[in-house]
């Protein structure tokens, strides 16, 4: 039990670190690098904590996917320089003792929550309706989700579906002055247009497509 | 102290969500860390629903979890691409130079 908790204290104290490296920092690539750390070390928790399919579903999806994503835009929008500042203007620092105050109410309203859930009575008597002996977590997490929540299950493959499409006519962008190829009118081109005959007078030349 | 409970992965998740809070209070820079914010608020919510579905021994958060990774895939692409078409039309993604809405 003594490692379970020597790892579960590393891993949540990197990841609160770099979640308040995440804001802070200056450089938006370094902070897109603190974004990665931290799903990195959350779903370390995960798998640690016995749910190894999220865990590395949200190494796949999170920083395989959405972090590479945030990195390409970064580097695209040329804002990584754009240094922060905070206390530049003076309306701009206005802004930080309220975000403060509303942070930590919330924050500690979750501790009081939390603390009226740890103190409800028979909290940890529900039985295991899972056997992690027999079967494991990904053979159970599937055997749910194809059944019961197959509907949402396909619903969720439609928004991603629709934000695949949404993403891609949002950045679409016709180019103008790009000479492209087109196959209909180089099929459909008849002899009429191409070739023409001419009566060229003595010593004064032809000219051409005017 | 030494025995991990349900109480220390709920504590942990609060304080990221919270975290994630003040990332877009604070945040003067550009948009690009307030969606990253966003991101760490997803986080804390998928923390407390693995932690409520392993503890309590329903797997039905963890499918919920699932869900809500789609999601925030979906709502990170569609917001990147939003940042990207505003960038190219205006020039800055800075957070007090976008008023165009005037709210």
């Amino acid at each position: 039990m003594i490692a379970h908790s020597i790892f579960f204290y590393t891993f949540s104290v990197i990841a609160v670190v770099s979640a308040i490296m995440v804001t802070v920092s200056k450089n938006t690539v370094h902070s897109v690098f603190f974004l990665i750390l931290d799903f990195i070390s959350i779903s370390c928790l995960f798998i640690m904590i016995g749910a190894e399919f999220l865990g590395m579903i949200m190494l796949i999806v999170y920083v395989g996917a959405v972090a590479v994503l945030f990195l390409f835009v970064v580097m695209m929008l040329n804002v990584a320089q754009q240094k922060n500042q905070w206390f530049a203007s003076e309306e701009s620092s206005k802004h930080i003792p309220v975000g403060l105050i509303i942070s930590v109410i919330i924050f500690f309203e979750l501790i009081i929550v939390i603390g009226g859930w740890k103190y409800k009575p028979d909290l940890f008597d529900i039985n295991n309706s899972i056997n992690p002996s027999t079967i494991s977590n990904t053979h159970a997490l599937g055997q749910i989700l194809y059944t019961d929540y197959i509907h949402v299950f396909q619903i969720s493959g439609m928004i991603l579906l629709v934000a695949m499409i949404g993403a891609i006519v949002l950045t679409f962008r016709k180019r103008e002055g790009v000479k492209k190829q087109s196959y209909i009118k180089q099929i459909s081109r008849e002899r009429d247009e191409g070739v023409q005959n001419l009566e060229v007078d003595n010593n004064k030349g032809v000219k051409i497509d005017d | 102290m030494t025995e991990i409970g349900l109480g220390h992965y709920l504590t942990l998740g609060a304080v990221i969500f919270s975290i994630g809070i003040i990332g877009i209070f604070l945040n003067r820079k550009n948009i690009i860390v307030i969606l990253m914010s966003i991101e760490l608020i997803l986080l804390a919510v998928n923390i407390n629903l693995v932690s409520f579905s392993i503890f309590l021994g329903d797997l039905v958060g963890q499918v919920f979890t699932l869900f809500i990774l789609t999601v925030a895939a979906a709502e990170a692409a569609i917001g990147l691409a939003i940042i990207v078409v505003y960038y190219r039309n205006s020039g800055t993604i800075r957070v007090e130079e976008i008023d165009n809405l005037k709210g």
